[in-house]
């Protein structure tokens, strides 16, 4: 089980309070698809992903991105047991979308860029570390029922 | 994945715009690093002060963001242009190459807070694969 002091809570349910996850998502995953580009592999089925203004137009990469921050959220609600309430969506990400779990890592860090962004100077080294504890926290758990 | 024409052009234009901040970058992004990443502070026991900001983290913050504008000028032929850099890694200082991506990710958020309008998908693609680059010609020596 992973350790948060009262700091760590706060700064994570600070961040997340103040977000708009149908803005924050979407730039999370359209930047994702296209500074690595290969992680378009899983969204055969989207449409139009041929270069980066279809992406960034593209409504079904809309919905999905909204999606994945509300299932951040999951994680926010439940910091205290992260790897319990990842569980299925783990088994998910493995046996249904064969997401290959180096991927987290690669949307994690295109999200902390969005929120640096936002942020602006508000994004200290100190809140920095706390929310990239937070994502490889989530990562990990994502990646914990793959066999 | 190699730099392309488009991606160059994109480094330049960026870093045209960027570099009168190049040692505030390089402040903040060594500060992130040290803060962050806390095994990288094994590299600097000789400073007094390893806080965010401090004299000693400031004067290498802009010695390492030379290193970065040298390369942009190099940007053609980054092996042979910052091969002498390279020697010094890997006979001297002898940092472990996982490093430099951790500081090129630092580097990388310290744009994004500072220039969030300017750092574009695109222009992010093309500054993560330049600091790629620039950590693979730092390698060359290694071994």
């Amino acid at each position: 089980m992973v350790a948060w002091s009262d700091q760590e809570r706060s700064i994570i349910t600070s961040i997340f309070s103040n977000l708009d996850y149908n803005d924050v998502g979407p730039k999370a995953l359209i930047r994702c698809l296209i500074v690595y580009p290969w992680t378009q592999r899983y969204f055969a089925s989207f449409g139009n992903l041929y270069n980066a203004d279809a992406i960034k137009t593209n409504p079904n990469i809309q919905a999905h991105g909204t999606k994945v921050l509300h299932g951040l959220d999951r994680a926010v609600k439940n910091m205290d047991d992260i790897k319990t309430t990842y569980a299925e969506l783990s088994v998910l990400h493995s046996e249904k979308l064969h997401v290959d779990p180096d991927n987290f890592k690669l949307l994690a860090d295109c999200l902390t860029i969005v929120i640096a962004a936002k942020m602006g100077s508000g994004f200290t080294p100190e809140i920095q570390a706390t929310f990239q504890k937070f994502l490889a926290v989530v990562v990990s758990a994502l990646g914990k029922q793959y066999h | 994945m190699n730099l392309t024409a488009k991606d160059k052009d994109t480094v330049r234009t960026f870093w045209a715009k960027i570099s009168t901040n190049a040692e505030d970058i390089g402040t903040d992004a060594l500060s992130r690093l040290l803060v962050v990443y806390p095994q990288t502070k094994t590299y600097f026991s000789h400073w007094k002060d390893l806080s965010p900001g401090s004299a000693p983290v400031k004067k290498h913050g802009a010695t390492v963001m030379a290193g970065v504008a040298d390369a942009v000028a190099k940007i053609d032929d980054l092996r042979a242009g910052l091969l002498s850099l390279s020697e010094l890694h890997a006979f001297t200082l002898r940092v472990d190459p996982a490093n430099f991506k951790v500081l090129s990710h630092n580097i990388l958020v310290v744009l994004a807070t500072s220039f969030p309008n300017d750092f574009t998908p695109e222009v992010h693609v093309a500054m993560d694969k330049f600091l790629s680059a620039v950590a693979l010609a730092l390698s060359e020596k290694y071994r």
